[in-house]
């Protein structure tokens, strides 16, 4: 019998992934084939989506872009192939899976399996060394854990890239009666769906990883804060801690060890400020997601005033490896203090958009031109904004930066959650960075005035300096109004919307300066 | 397209009820509340605050802060359009324009026939694809100008063979 993996997720699923399986179950009827058809998770390669897989004694093959028209006749030659064991006779053939350049040229620990497995069998997950960590996990103390996490250099993929191994330190060290682990799955960046991708494709090393956090912390009970606008990911995420709890994972006994741990997952109401650590705590309490003062850190006084670890889906869902292969296996991977592999997201204007999980020190000119493959409307880059709303749009002479967190902080700019968006030479950085205020006016929580106030002046100064109002007096105001903002925001949404800002307005100050002056006028 | 009851207090104490022995209870209480009556009317605020022994000023606090709850109905169909970055690198801004001038409606407004409801939303995870919108829960991927007008289209003859 023919195995046939057709993707599912939501990216693939809006491609119209779904009514090609549907018209695959009907071909198969028609011609009375025998088909297994496994809805996998995507690989990520989004350009090709959908793409659909062949299982065969070789390895995967791969089809793509599969269009609704190209089903007959693609089948036809699959079905022909198949019992001469050749499949090259396709327009849309792609070889084995694994030899696609794009793939085979990515160190995936991470993103180990996703796009592999049924994301919702256990059989699947376990098959492809699901559970593992866990299975070491249990055979350690909750202090031995930690020292792991930070051993292996493991830092918040989230975006603030804070020492995870320190976090759980804290947390582990902090006495209570209750402790939380809280995912932030909050995935709010434009140009991110790395968190997306593990929830809908992988869901069951999320939940590993919780209970592995669960397990070093001493913590009880789990939330994922997941965003409203993931629905299909939320499904995922039930049905899969529903089958964990069937199978022992999740409940009293943690797998028979003693350990319990409960896993709920709680829907996000479309506030970017959610994503902020502490305004997400306040919104699993039931409230308005306002950001919290720190110190208390979460550690020490999180959801509900109890030690909390909250830590990224990305970072959680690294857990596990690190587990199950050693915290030295992950280390050697990566460079300076930036240790192991980074999921990065290529959005926007670029040809072979996907995800593409490296070690840290890949140069960003090689991730968008190699794996990137230029811009998909065929035009010249002009710039790319790494690391979300908040994070700088970068110009050509800054593109040779190795992605890691040092060399980009020296830069001025993050690498934030991974999310890298390109431009062509058609984009008005000045319409960008005016963009960029006007977000953080929207999705400002409201508690500090830098970012409540200032983000509004920020959307008028700009547009005055646009129209050439008092052009000087009106750029310094800017700079100065950045500085307030960076320096007096209470958290990263006033104090980090500047960057985009500032390396707009310092890289690309002709698109600010094309109309006339008009000094004197107003 | 869903179609959505008209609210009564029996209901809505029946979904609190499901929830209150969860933490923090109030959003999954206000998400169950619009699941099934498309926006959270009002008048039940009062209701909900003494569920929760808060006051109703509190629960409206919440209510206004996130945008995703509505204090009105919405449209037959709901469409979003992303206008984040990774879109706007795409032609996003252009879409936004295009779709405001074809339904006849700004932001966070309805059609007068009631047949559409336009919000703008900030990222579906969808950013390999851009543009992207959403229609109710679905998501298409690579909508310009053409593609909305199909898809209007679309919308529109569902509803003439329903009736």
């Amino acid at each position: 019998m023919t195995t046939i993996y057709i993707p599912r997720d939501t990216t693939t699923i809006s491609l119209g992934a779904d009514k090609l399986a549907d018209e695959i179950v009907n071909f198969a009827a028609d011609k009375q084939l025998e088909l297994s058809i496994i809805r996998n998770g995507s690989r990520g390669l989004y350009w090709l989506e959908p793409m659909i897989e062949i299982e065969t004694s070789a390895g995967r093959i791969a089809y793509g872009p599969v269009m609704i028209e190209d089903i007959n006749y693609l089948m036809t030659s699959v079905m022909a192939s198949a019992s001469a064991n050749v499949y090259t006779d396709h327009p849309l053939y792609l070889g084995l899976t694994e030899d696609i350049p794009y793939l085979r040229d990515q160190q995936r620990l991470t993103f180990a399996r996703v796009g592999i497995i049924d994301p919702l069998s256990i059989e699947h997950f376990l098959q492809h060394g699901g559970f593992q960590g866990l299975k070491h996990a249990l055979t350690k103390r909750p202090a031995e854990i930690v020292v792991d996490i930070t051993d292996s250099g493991l830092r918040g993929r989230g975006g603030a890239a804070f020492p995870t191994g320190i976090k759980w330190q804290t947390v582990l060290l902090t006495e209570s009666d209750q402790k939380y682990i809280v995912c932030n799955a909050d995935e709010g960046d434009s140009g991110t769906f790395a968190d997306r991708m593990i929830m809908e494709s992988d869901p069951f090393s999320l939940i590993e990883g919780m209970i592995i956090a669960g397990l070093a912390v001493g913590a009880t009970r789990g939330y994922i804060y997941l965003r409203e606008e993931y629905r299909l990911a939320q499904q995922v995420l039930e049905q899969a801690i529903h089958v964990a709890e069937e199978h022992h994972y999740l409940g009293e006994q943690v797998h028979g060890s003693g350990h319990e741990f409960r896993l709920e997952v709680r829907m996000g109401a479309g506030a970017y400020i959610c994503g902020e650590e502490t305004a997400l705590l306040d919104s699993l309490e039931g409230k308005r997601g306002m950001v919290r003062t720190k110190p208390p850190v979460p550690a020490v006084a999180g959801l509900f005033g109890k030690p909390t670890v909250v830590n990224n889906v990305l970072s959680l869902a690294t857990v596990p490896v690190i587990l199950a292969r050693g915290s030295q296996f992950y280390k050697d991977y990566g460079l300076g203090r930036s240790r192991g592999t980074i999921p990065l997201q290529l959005a926007g204007n670029v040809r072979h958009a996907g995800l593409v999980e490296v070690a840290f020190g890949i140069s960003l000119r090689r991730l968008v031109t190699y794996f990137g493959g230029g811009t998909r409307t065929g035009k010249p880059i002009k710039a790319i904004q790494v690391g979300g709303p908040l994070g700088a749009y970068l110009p050509t002479a800054q593109w040779d930066t190795p992605l890691d967190y040092e060399a980009f902080t020296d830069i001025g700019a993050i690498l934030g959650h991974g999310g890298v968006v390109v431009f062509d030479d058609t984009v008005d950085m000045a319409e960008q960075a005016q963009f960029a205020m006007e977000f953080c006016a929207i999705e400002s929580c409201g508690k500090c005035t830098p970012c409540r106030i200032g983000s509004t002046r920020g959307v008028e100064v700009l547009e005055k300096i646009r129209q050439g109002t008092q052009r000087e007096k009106n750029s310094q105001l800017l700079i100065d109004l950045c500085e307030t903002m960076e320096l007096g925001s209470l958290c990263a949404m006033g104090g980090m919307t500047p960057f985009p800002v500032l390396s707009a307005f310092n890289n690309f100050r002709e698109d600010f300066f094309q109309s006339l002056e008009r000094d004197g006028e107003i | 397209m869903v179609q959505h009851l008209n609210w009564d207090p029996a209901t809505i104490s029946r979904i609190a009820r499901k929830h209150l022995d969860q933490e923090g209870a109030l959003l999954p209480v206000l998400h169950s509340i619009q699941t099934e009556f498309g926006h959270i009317p009002p008048d039940c605020v009062g209701q909900i605050a003494d569920l929760f022994n808060v006051s109703a000023a509190e629960v409206h606090g919440v209510l206004s802060f996130y945008p995703f709850f509505r204090s009105t109905p919405p449209g037959r169909h709901t469409i979003q359009i992303c206008r984040a970055e990774a879109c706007q690198s795409m032609g996003s801004r252009l879409l936004e324009r295009h779709a405001k001038l074809t339904l006849g409606i700004d932001f966070h407004q309805t059609s007068a026939d009631g047949e559409f409801t336009l919000e703008p939303v900030y990222c579906l995870g969808n950013c390999a694809c851009s543009p992207s919108i959403r229609v109710g829960t679905q998501i298409f991927s690579h909508v310009d100008s053409a593609r909305f007008d199909a898809l209007i289209d679309d919308l529109q003859t569902n509803i003439l063979e329903v009736k």
